[in-house]
């Protein structure tokens, strides 16, 4: 957790470094000591139940609020030192995206492209690249006010990203859309993805298994984890599914396997029994196994890693801290 | 520059979006030429000068500026665009200009329709243009004093109410200390700092002609301050 993976930073740059970042509102404090980094060109979903924080990091992170305490710096850049810098490198869409109703789509857009300072060429060839990744070519000469969500939303993305900035910032992007508005929203983001780097917020967890390859969890203010999505959901049980001979022998053999460091049994039908194997450590202990197994003629008929689905992974930590905090 | 520019012009189309442009402008001039020809009395006073225009136009700025800039910052904040103003990489001073630019360019707008009016009286009779130029003058740097005061108002709230009620009593309060009914009730020297920052009080000697130095740094550093305030309040925002 903690620990920087220097495989995973690109050209040695954290592209998003926070902290022990810290922010209080009057008595309620939002955010109690957060650190998190991010390399470049990584889709991160910010997860977390209603209120844990997410906007608060996210507004901190586009140089809109100050923090109470820590630090956050957007490539290289802290955001309290230098907000237009890192302004420039981030394309930002906050919750709901607000936007000028009255205002025509393409008005919007040539307002964005001014106020990034664009001249005429970038600001051509910034609207026509948009408009074509946002599919929003038939909504241009339309008010804002009068698009369907999906469409807001989309022309939302659009004035985010008509700079091309290398960091996306996304407060929940898919809030209150349709099946199929998800759909497209989610697939322009995975497509934004493969050049950006992208942190999105939600507390929709199938959200994060459609478009993130990594996951921090924010939960009442502080990082419960974070983690590829492999690593956060991997749990460290091989359960195992044979019809040994014996089964105190089998289990005693089980014990035995490197790694693993105790062992349940719980018998199954037809003389089967599933042995659930706890590891010390995160380590495939399945070849092990099933050469135990084979040498013995033992039938095996499962083998496989207890895996928690992310949800389960969500809901054991905020209970957790519901726990902790009772 | 090009961000001031930009920030203005979505401003302006804003207020043309909306009946808020179309209502000030015939209101104000309306008013103005009713105020001229009827509470002025300007045919039964025999004189060619624009006198009752511009004893109407303190008080008539004072109601109707309020309505100018009530949106400006509140209805940002309601709608939720205040955020994504704030995070584009322009200067809080940048996007207070160019709002005040905006307003400012509706109410000379404004002024600019009662324009008619000077050329008219000139045709029927022999008019003085200096104080009509002194008049215009004052009535637009008054005008700027009384923007910045409303924008620095709507600045600290989301309720476009609130906004108009409080921008219109800080501008009364500033047109009121000066007036002799008000600054009269006190002693002296008293009086004499009321009528120094009266906004009506200085207007009277532009709108006779008397340019004075000391009343054009007056409206300026009131617009100055007043837009500097804004965008404190706008960076104590950052803070909440």
């Amino acid at each position: 957790m903690g620990l920087p993976n220097a495989s995973r930073v690109r050209g040695g740059v954290w592209m998003i470094e926070v902290r022990q970042l810290e922010k209080r509102y009057g008595e309620t404090q939002a955010l109690k000591g957060v650190s998190f980094s991010i390399p470049a060109g990584e889709v991160v979903g910010l997860l977390g139940p209603n209120g844990a924080g997410k906007t608060t990091a996210m507004k901190i992170l586009v140089g809109y609020l100050l923090p109470t305490a820590g630090e956050a710096r957007v490539a290289g850049l802290d955001v309290t030192a230098e907000p237009l810098a890192v302004e420039r490198q981030i394309g930002y869409m906050p919750e709901n995206a607000p936007s000028y109703s009255e205002m025509l789509v393409q008005e919007l857009l040539l307002f964005m492209a001014d106020m990034h300072s664009m001249d005429p060429d970038a600001r051509r060839r910034n609207l026509e690249r948009t408009v074509e990744e946002c599919r929003i070519q038939e909504v241009l000469t339309r008010p804002i006010g009068q698009l369907s969500k999906g469409y807001r939303q989309r022309v939302g993305l659009a004035a985010a990203i008509l700079h091309d900035p290398p960091i996306l910032i996304l407060d929940e992007p898919t809030a209150g859309l349709d099946p199929n508005q998800i759909v497209e929203v989610r697939e322009l983001i995975r497509r934004m993805g493969r050049t950006k780097t992208v942190i999105l917020s939600t507390h929709i967890l199938p959200e994060v298994e459609a478009s993130c390859g990594r996951a921090v969890i924010l939960i009442d203010g502080r990082v419960r984890a974070d983690g590829t999505l492999d690593e956060l959901t991997r749990s460290r049980v091989q359960v195992v599914t044979v019809r040994p001979d014996d089964p105190g022998r089998a289990r005693a053999l089980f014990e035995g396997v490197r790694h693993v460091a105790a062992v349940s049994v719980r018998p199954a039908a037809d003389g089967f029994h599933t042995y659930r194997l706890e590891l010390a450590e995160d380590r495939e202990v399945g070849e092990a196994v099933s050469e135990i197994a084979r040498s013995h003629g033992w039938p095996l008929r499962e083998l496989k890693r207890d895996d928690r689905s992310l949800e389960q992974v969500f809901r054991d930590l905020t209970q957790t801290v519901q726990e902790e905090a009772a | 520059m090009t961000r001031i520019r930009a920030v203005a012009l979505r401003e302006l189309r804003s207020y043309f979006n909306s009946p808020i442009a179309y209502v000030f402008l015939l209101v104000f001039a309306g008013s103005a030429l009713f105020t001229f020809f009827n509470v002025g009395a300007f045919f039964s006073r025999g004189l060619a000068d624009l006198r009752p225009l511009f004893d109407a136009v303190p008080f008539l700025m004072v109601l109707l500026v309020p309505a100018l800039t009530m949106r400006l910052w509140a209805e940002e904040s309601k709608q939720g665009t205040f955020e994504v103003l704030m995070t584009l990489p322009a200067r809080d001073y940048e996007l207070v200009a160019g709002k005040f630019v905006a307003s400012w360019a509706l109410l000379a707008g404004g002024l600019g329709l009662t324009l008619g009016l000077p050329f008219t009286v000139a045709t029927l009779g022999d008019l003085d243009w200096g104080p009509v130029l002194g008049g215009y003058l004052g009535a637009v740097l008054l005008g700027a004093g009384y923007l910045a005061v409303g924008q620095f108002v709507s600045a600290t709230t989301e309720n476009q109410i609130l906004a108009f009620i409080l921008a219109l009593v800080i501008c009364l309060g500033l047109y009121g200390v000066g007036l002799e009914t008000f600054a009269g009730l006190f002693p002296d020297h008293t009086a004499g700092v009321l009528r120094a920052v009266g906004t009506g009080s200085r207007f009277e000697s532009i709108a006779r002609g008397v340019i004075d130095a000391r009343d054009l740094v007056y409206y300026l550093s009131l617009t100055v301050f007043f837009l500097a305030a804004s965008v404190s309040a706008l960076r104590i925002r950052r803070w909440a």
